[in-house]
C-alpha cells in the first residue's frame, strides 16, 4: 500500500536555512545541504525548498544550493518561492527538483499551471495554497498570506487542478503557527474535491496532530512541517512509528 | 562505465548524480561508439510513451539500444524507459515499443479502483516475485518511490517485483540482460542506491 508521507519544509534565505535548528551531531544546523542530510537519513519522505529570497544575485545562490542539495540527496525534492513563469521551472528543475511548487505566480497568472505541466508533465507541478476563513468562506491568500485575494479557496485549487496540477499544498493560515492541530475541516473541503495528492500544512504541534490528520482524513497524502521539526520537538522515525502504530501506513 | 541513453528526454540531473554518489562512473551519451564500449546501458524516461518512442527512433538510438541488447550488454530501463522496453503501450492510442520485453503497458485509469488517486505518486512497498541480482542488498517490503499513470502487463516471464496500488503491479522486471524499474531508483533514498549498485556491479 502506498505511504503517508511526511515532509520537512526549509526556508531558505542568503542560502541559509531560517528558523534556528539545533541537532546533535549536526555541525552547520542552518546549511540547507546539511540539514537536508539530516532529514534524508531520518526517515523524511521528500523535502520541500522555498526560496525566500526576492534579489537576482540570491536567486542564484538558492539555485547553487540547490544543485548541491541533490547531488547528494537522493529522496523527492519540491521547490518553491519565486515561481513565475516556465523559465523559472526550468531554473530549478536543472539543478536536481522532481516538482515544482507555484502559488502566488499562478495567481496572477492561471495559465503557467497549463505551460508548465503540457512542459514538464502534471506530476511536476504542485499548486500551494495559503488559505484562510473569511466571513464563513474559505479564502486564499496571495503573497506569502498577506493579501487577501477573495478568491474562494476550494474552487481555486480545483481550477489549478483543472489546469493540470498534479499535486496540492494546502496551508492553513488559521491554524499555522498555533501548533493545535490541522485545519482538518478545510482539508476535509480540499480532499473532497480534488483527485490529486494533497498535503496538509500549517498546525502541527505534536505527534498526535499528525495520528488525528491521517485518522480523520484518510485521503490525505502527507503532512508538512517546519518548526516542530527543526526545533527537534517531534523527531521523524518516533512519528512513524506512533503512526504504524495507529495503523496508518508509513515507510520505516 | 553506464552509458545514460541521451534521446533528448528528461531531466538527468538525479540520476547522474546517484550513480556518481556510489562511485559509479557514468555518461549521458548519443553517441554509437561511446554506447557501444559501455559495460551497462540505462535508458531512463519521463513523459508521454508515445513523444519519447519517436524521440527514440529519430535519434537511432532503438537500433542501438536493440542490437546492443541482442549482444548480451545489460540494459536497466527507468520509469517510462522501463515501459518502452515492452511490445506496445496503449497511453493515448497504441504505440510500439521496443519490444525487448513481452507485454504491454496500459493505462491505471479504468483498471484500478475509482477511489485511487492517479498517477501513483509516492513511496511504496516493493514484493518479490522471483529472486533477482538488483535485490542483492534490499529487503522485501522496502519502499521506494514511484510517479506513474501506466504500468505494464501481461510480462509474468519478466516481472521480478510487484507493488501493491488496488491491484498487484509491475515494480520491476528482469529477463536475462534486460531489467526495468517502474519507479525511480535515483529517488528512493538508500533503496534506490542500493538497486543501482547492484545493477552496476551485477
Amino acid at each position: 500500500m502506498i505511504t503517508k508521507r511526511i515532509i520537512p519544509c526549509l526556508d531558505v534565505k542568503n542560502g541559509r536555512v531560517v528558523k534556528g535548528v539545533n541537532f546533535k551531531g549536526l555541525s552547520d544546523v542552518s546549511s540547507p545541504v546539511e540539514l537536508a542530510k539530516y532529514y534524508s537519513d531520518n526517515g523524511a519522505d521528500e523535502l520541500v525548498f522555498y526560496d525566500i529570497t526576492a534579489s537576482f544575485e540570491e536567486r542564484k545562490l538558492f539555485t547553487d544550493i540547490l544543485c548541491e542539495v541533490a547531488s547528494r540527496i537522493f529522496i523527492p525534492l519540491t521547490v518553491g518561492g519565486g515561481i513565475n513563469t516556465v523559465d523559472d521551472f526550468d531554473r530549478v528543475l536543472k539543478c536536481g527538483a522532481d516538482k515544482v511548487s507555484v502559488n502566488s505566480g499562478a495567481i496572477k497568472n492561471p495559465e503557467l499551471i497549463r505551460e508548465a505541466a503540457e512542459r514538464y508533465g502534471n506530476q511536476c507541478v504542485v499548486i500551494s495554497a495559503d488559505v484562510k476563513r473569511v466571513d464563513g468562506e474559505f479564502h486564499v491568500f496571495a503573497k506569502g498570506g498577506r493579501e487577501d485575494t477573495g478568491m474562494e479557496a476550494i474552487s481555486w485549487i480545483k481550477r489549478c487542478v483543472d489546469l493540470g496540477a498534479g499535486e496540492a499544498v494546502v496551508n492553513s493560515i488559521d491554524t499555522d503557527g498555533v501548533k493545535k492541530g490541522f485545519d482538518i475541516e478545510m482539508l476535509k473541503a480540499v480532499c473532497d474535491a480534488v483527485n490529486v495528492p494533497v498535503i496538509a500544512s500549517g498546525g502541527a504541534g505534536g505527534i498526535n496532530d499528525f495520528v488525528d490528520l491521517f485518522r480523520e482524513i484518510p485521503d490525505i497524502d502527507a503532512g508538512l512541517a517546519a518548526s516542530i521539526f527543526h526545533f527537534g520537538e517531534v523527531a521523524i522515525p518516533d512519528l512513524k512509528r506512533e503512526l504504524r502504530k495507529n495503523n496508518i501506513t508509513v515507510r520505516l | 562505465m553506464i552509458a545514460i541513453i541521451d534521446y533528448g528526454v528528461g531531466n538527468l540531473f538525479s540520476l547522474c548524480s546517484s550513480l556518481s554518489s556510489i562511485g559509479a562512473q557514468a555518461v549521458v551519451t548519443s553517441d554509437i561508439e561511446t554506447i557501444k564500449s559501455a559495460d551497462k546501458l540505462i535508458l531512463p524516461g519521463v513523459g508521454a510513451f508515445a513523444d519519447a518512442a519517436q524521440k527514440l527512433r529519430e535519434s537511432g538510438m532503438d537500433i542501438v539500444v536493440k542490437e546492443q541488447a541482442a549482444a548480451g550488454k545489460d540494459i536497466m530501463g527507468i520509469c517510462l524507459g522501463m515501459q518502452l522496453l515492452f511490445e506496445k503501450s496503449f497511453e493515448y492510442g497504441e504505440h510500439e515499443g521496443l519490444g525487448l520485453l513481452k507485454g504491454s503497458v496500459i493505462p491505471m485509469e479504468g483498471t484500478i479502483p475509482e477511489n485511487l488517486k492517479i498517477p501513483h505518486i509516492g513511496w511504496n512497498a516493493l514484493h518479490f516475485a522471483k529472486p533477482s541480482g538488483l535485490f542483492k542488498y534490499i529487503n522485501e517490503n522496502d519502499c521506494v518511490y514511484f510517479v506513474h499513470s501506466y504500468y505494464a502487463t501481461d510480462c509474468d516471464d519478466s516481472v521480478i517485483a510487484t507493488t501493491e496500488y488496488g491491484k498487484e503491479m509491475t515494480a520491476a522486471v528482469e529477463l536475462g540482460n534486460i531489467k526495468g524499474c517502474q519507479f525511480h531508483p535515483e529517488k528512493s533514498g538508500k533503496v534506490g542506491l542500493a538497486i543501482l549498485k547492484a545493477f552496476c556491479e551485477g
